[in-house]
């Protein structure tokens, strides 16, 4: 038996345990974390929310045969480039920095950053307004690279998902966290978010914070990527978009 | 030394020049030019590795003693707790009570205001805390159950002539049967202290910047998978192989039973 | 006392079974875990068997990468060798199977949590075994050999019986540490019992009461597994002469 004939066999059989469809099933990455009002699981099981919906909307437009595939968020790269899933639909910002690692496609929408804080506190979105605070952030977001560069006289704490941070927040171990504006805008009008409330956006930065959230797709791609852009320009043009929007949020976030 | 001899076989030559080759492969052909920006922060994050290790198997080995005294000899009252703390912490993932002692913990500050304005708050916004403490218990349950499996095996023979000589029972304690059953478990406590060192990582989860969460920093801030993590592979079978080391030094200053 | 019995009547609700309530999230993940758990411990007890005997009779060079596989696996964090082979590991199927000229192959999550536990338990399964085939009686298998009873038939009606009583106290050690290590495949979001608990606890913010429960559901796994291997061990020595003297 040859070394192939071996690994052919071998991959036969991994192939048969794992129940493997080549098919054309396209595998959606998505955080595994609740990141309410984007994607949240509610206690059936079922993932909603707004990006939920419209990955539902831009696969129906595209023609695409799509699952949703929960991954950790800070390892959702990782699983993309390693063929775990074929795209990330989980409020990528496109920034440069991602770009050289993976494509992306157009953005689907697009939120300012904002800086959330207990309504008693003395806090301002600026760099001397959150100078010696504890400021809590989500890993491999736009958000730690932005407080990374900007804030650099807070102690910047490091969460793997951002309902953690706004979980310490709630707690009082940080003092503030930098985030999307629509999540955050959730978290506030919440019961836990009653605290606190949004000290203001952040100087914009597009180098770092992007040019809006896009679907990442692997590089080189092209054929997914294309089919996607297809299916954004075709929910944004008759309407889906902005009647899943309507749904969710008082206004656009296009 | 024969060690040197019995390295010296051909097939193990070849081994040696195989790995030599995998790691001058991995040295040339994968990325390390992040190495020189993140060392600072790496060497950060190994020093508070190592320093929760050492705290929490201290304070551990220390709560150890009464938990496995307690289930060799104590009264109902005693051993019962003792056995059922062991039970759940060794029944249980280290993660879930980590998360529980962090999350849970948390969740209940805003209820109860004036833990805010007490003074062990700027503690208590800190994550290292949390850490120690689960790491500390967790230890402590496995080795609590160690311990009384080393306090049931010292001979009764020694307890007895110590107490025909009159000796107090707390001396008798002292100086017979602790050390004894120290030296009963000594062979084990290297390899536990390993798995406490590979259990270091988890407390990354709740924000303490320990050199796995150094790594992840490295993956998140640059989209390099690998590297990072086979280096901080090596750097935990370093640690580990210092840990092995050092317990077999000690454990040979130990003199032999009989 | 009205306020306490409320306040359990609350955590109630949110456990229940049906709709609103998320016990059932917390159930599928068990059965994900043990699901999980099991594949390992069966994937594990098979490598662990051939590591075993290769230590035991293998050539040197076997005997050398064993002794590195083992010294590894043992020595790096699960978390760390959960994150290497999981990405590594599917990125390198994929890879051989694209330069075999197959298409993608498609590794749920299940499969890849199995083959990565299940490596990481080879390792403790090959110590756990080679030490329980070197406490059997050399004499009984020579005596297998004398008659002119093949290897394999010998290990089948020999020594695997004779060795089962010494290695299942530590392989009940492991398929514990089989279970609980399922907890860390959260951190590479699988859906398992730990993650479950966590979206359902943030979710509702509701955290002690379901890192109670799924302690509580994590603590019933071990203590039936803890009287099912009592009841195998028994079985594993039954015909031996009893060991029992003076604790473990």
């Amino acid at each position: 038996m040859s070394m192939k004939a071996i690994l052919a066999a071998g991959l036969t059989f991994a192939s048969l345990t794992a129940g493997a469809v080549q098919a054309e099933q396209v595998k959606i990455g998505i955080a595994a974390e609740p990141y309410p009002p984007f994607a949240s699981l509610d206690s059936s099981g079922k993932w909603v929310g707004w990006e939920v919906d419209v990955i539902g909307a831009v696969c129906a437009a595209a023609n695409l045969d799509c699952v949703l595939t929960p991954v950790a968020w800070d390892g959702i790269i990782p699983s993309l480039t390693g063929q775990q899933i074929d795209a990330i639909m989980a409020s990528m910002s496109i920034t440069e920095e991602r770009l050289k690692t993976i494509d992306f496609s157009d953005p689907y929408y697009n939120t300012p950053a904002v800086v959330v804080a207990d309504k008693s506190m003395d806090i301002a979105a600026t760099p001397e307004g959150l100078a010696g605070k504890i400021i809590g952030i989500q890993a491999s977001t736009i958000h730690q690279a932005y407080a990374q560069e900007y804030f650099k006289d807070s102690e910047i704490r490091v969460y793997q998902t951002q309902d953690e941070a706004n979980q310490d927040l709630y707690a009082g171990r940080i003092d503030a966290t930098q985030a999307d504006s629509i999540a955050m805008a959730d978290f506030v009008a919440s019961d836990t978010g009653a605290c606190c409330e949004i000290k203001g956006t952040v100087a914009d930065d597009p180098e770092i914070l992007g040019r809006g959230a896009g679907a990442g797709v692997r590089k080189g791609d092209d054929a997914l990527r294309e089919a996607i852009n297809a299916g954004i320009a075709k929910i944004l043009e008759d309407g889906t978009h902005a009647e899943i929007t309507s749904r969710y949020f008082s206004a656009s976030i296009y | 030394m024969s060690g040197l001899k019995s390295l010296m076989q051909p097939h193990r030559i070849l081994l040696m020049a195989l790995f030599g080759a995998f790691v001058l492969w991995c040295a040339l052909s994968l990325r390390w030019d992040w190495i020189p920006k993140y060392a600072p922060l790496a060497l950060e994050g190994l020093w508070t590795t190592i320093w929760i290790l050492v705290v929490t198997t201290v304070l551990g080995f220390l709560l150890a003693i009464p938990l496995g005294l307690a289930q060799a000899i104590g009264p109902w009252y005693l051993s019962a707790p003792a056995r059922l703390f062991c039970t759940v912490i060794r029944g249980t993932p280290l993660l879930l009570q980590i998360w529980l002692l962090y999350y849970g913990l948390g969740s209940l500050f805003p209820q109860f205001p004036w833990i805010r304005s007490s003074e062990l708050w700027p503690y208590l916004r800190q994550a290292w805390p949390y850490a120690v403490l689960a790491l500390t218990l967790s230890y402590a349950g496995y080795e609590g159950e160690v311990m009384r499996g080393a306090f049931s095996g010292v001979a009764k023979g020694q307890l007895e002539a110590a107490k025909s000589f009159g000796m107090p029972r707390f001396t008798m304690f002292r100086r017979i049967w602790l050390p004894q059953a120290i030296r009963n478990v000594l062979p084990t406590l290297g390899g536990e202290t390993i798995l406490q060192l590979k259990a270091t990582p988890l407390v990354a989860t709740i924000t303490v910047v320990e050199i796995y969460a150094v790594s992840s920093r490295v993956r998140s801030d640059t989209f390099i998978v690998y590297e990072p993590l086979l280096l901080l592979a090596a750097a935990y079978m370093v640690i580990a192989g210092l840990i092995a080391l050092a317990f077999k030094r000690f454990e040979n200053q130990v003199p032999e039973r009989r | 006392m009205v306020l306490e019995w409320l306040g359990l009547a609350e955590s109630a609700a949110l456990l229940s079974l049906s709709a609103p309530g998320w016990g059932m999230n917390l159930l599928r993940g068990l059965a994900n875990s043990l699901q999980i758990a099991f594949g390992a411990f069966g994937m594990g007890l098979m490598i662990g068997l051939f590591g075993a005997y290769g230590k035991l009779y293998g050539g040197p060079i076997l005997r050398d990468l064993l002794a590195i596989y083992t010294t590894v696996i043992r020595a790096v964090p699960e978390l760390v060798l959960i994150l290497i082979l999981y990405y590594v590991g599917t990125d390198l199927i994929n890879k051989v199977a694209q330069m075999l000229g197959y298409g993608r192959v498609e590794i749920s999550g299940v499969v890849a949590g199995i083959w990565v536990l299940g490596i990481v338990q080879g390792a403790y399964a090959t110590e756990v075994l080679r030490g329980a085939i070197q406490a059997v009686p050399p004499g009984q298998i020579e005596a297998a050999r004398a008659y002119g009873m093949p290897a394999f038939l010998t290990m089948r009606r020999v020594t695997i019986p004779a060795m089962m009583s010494f290695a299942t106290p530590g392989l009940a050690n492991l398929w514990l540490i089989a279970t609980k290590d399922t907890a860390l495949l959260a951190v590479v979001g699988f859906n398992e019992l730990t993650l479950e608990t966590k979206q359902a606890a943030s979710s509702t913010r509701a955290y002690f009461t379901f890192f109670l429960a799924a302690g509580g559901l994590y603590l019933m796994v071990t203590l039936c597994s803890g009287a099912v291997f009592a009841r195998i061990e028994k079985w594993a020595r039954r015909g031996q002469p009893s060991l029992r003297e003076g604790g473990s």
